[in-house]
């Protein structure tokens, strides 16, 4: 069996996901950063954008994460996001909506985050 | 019925809707108790990634961040205060008002300037009752808190402590919340937030005895450090915010239960008085009857003869 890998995705009211995974990849402010078992410890800024978690069992988990950190150390990986949402609960209908919405307001952080939503959703 | 009678009957039937009422409001507060708690404990995983998070720069790198750096003198403290938006539970809000007060005269006499930031519609009230300067305020959602309530919060303190003393910033950052020990226990109690004290997060992280590992930085310690401890603030202040609507509903609870159980007390002797006057009522019925036979035979008896 493959080494794994503890992950915990936690958002700051609630733990989105936990579990055992094989690859874990985010992005940080300096570019996507995948994570396997026994990597380095490692602590980083996320930017928003959409968060995959290969699970040992072969599915794969994918989830909407708006600002945050990932840090890394003795085989376990956690995501701390301030908001974070599987892709299975996002809203994609709403999403598209929030997306035009905040396009024609011109609310920047708003775009991103429906972006975001919407990439994430139609990853998984 | 006699009038006395019917006065009690009345005020009996009154005490018993009260009663009702403070009931009611005690078993919705004591439900908002346990899903406070459960929004605790919710929220827990997330802080004690933060914290360990860190503790994980403060002891692995040596970087300065104005938010763990204490002034060399400091001339300008804020107070962030949390009350409730609303009444009824006992002494709730003049305990954390009072904590306030007294952090506040405490800050003073060592001659610094004090700015109030206010959460609460109750704080808010005391303090402009009193004509004094509120700094900032908050209100309407102390009973349920969400994380963006503790942003809106956190977003002017963060701004106040990074600017210069001199541009009306503030120098240190002080807390005043009503901790949630147990259902029965809530105190009042006051913190410095800011500046951090990297050692004092460190003892507070649940993993203190173990040797943190060297982490990799990414993008750099200074620019991690940057973004994480606004957020641990942030965090700290959802904390609070989260622990005093606890609070709040517990304090709420307890009064509602004394007012229920005195309610119980008066309706019990106000239906004793009531007892009582209806006996009354029939005793002298009774006599004047017995009185006005008694009356009557001795007139017969009279005339017969």
């Amino acid at each position: 069996m493959a080494a794994e890998l503890h992950v915990a995705l936690v958002a700051a009211d609630r733990e989105v996901w936990s579990g055992e995974a094989t690859l874990v990849v985010a992005r940080t402010t300096s570019g996507d950063i995948g994570v396997m078992p026994g990597h380095q410890p490692l602590l980083g800024v996320l930017e928003s954008g959409p968060v995959t978690i290969r699970k040992s069992d072969g599915g794969t988990v994918v989830a909407a994460v708006h600002g945050g950190f990932i840090s890394f150390a003795d085989n376990k990986l956690s995501l701390l996001a301030e908001i974070a949402e599987l892709s299975d609960e996002i809203d994609v209908q709403r999403a598209q909506q929030e997306l035009e919405r905040a396009k024609a307001e011109g609310d920047e952080a708003a775009q991103r985050r429906a972006d975001v939503r919407l990439r994430a959703a139609a990853a998984r | 019925m006699g009038a006395q009678l019917r006065v009690y009957k009345r005020r009996i039937r009154s005490v018993t809707a009260t009663k009702k009422i403070t009931k009611a409001m005690e078993m919705i507060a004591a439900s908002r108790v346990v899903k406070a708690q459960r929004k605790v404990a919710a929220s827990t995983p997330y802080a004690e990634e933060l914290t360990r998070a860190v503790t994980a720069v403060g002891t692995g790198s040596n970087t300065k961040h104005p938010l763990t750096t204490a002034a060399e003198t400091v001339t300008r403290s804020a107070v962030l205060l949390l009350t409730s938006d609303r009444g009824l539970a006992g002494a709730f809000n003049s305990n954390a008002i009072k904590a306030a007060e007294q952090l506040t005269e405490r800050l003073e006499r060592e001659g610094r300037q004090v700015e109030t930031y206010i959460v609460g519609r109750r704080g808010v009230a005391h303090y402009n009752f009193r004509e004094r300067t509120i700094a900032e305020s908050w209100t309407g959602f102390t009973d349920e808190p969400s994380y963006a309530d503790a942003k809106k919060v956190a977003a002017p303190l963060i701004e106040a402590i990074q600017k210069d003393t001199a541009e009306g910033g503030v120098d240190e950052l002080h807390i005043v919340y009503t901790e949630f020990v147990s259902m029965m226990t809530q105190t009042a109690i006051d913190k410095r937030m800011l500046p951090l004290s990297l050692d004092e997060v460190a003892q507070e992280s649940s993993a203190k005895d173990e040797i943190l590992p060297l982490y990799d930085f990414e993008p750099s310690a200074e620019d991690v450090l940057d973004a994480l401890l606004p957020r641990y603030v942030e965090s700290r202040i959802y904390n609070a915010l989260l622990q005093s609507a606890a609070s709040k509903h517990a304090a709420t609870r307890r009064a509602m239960k004394s007012a229920t159980d005195n309610a119980g007390e008066l309706i019990n002797t106000l239906s004793r008085l009531a007892n009582a006057a209806r006996q009354a009522e029939i005793t002298q019925e009774i006599s004047e009857i017995v009185g006005g036979a008694s009356a009557l035979a001795d007139a017969t008896a009279g005339s017969d003869k």
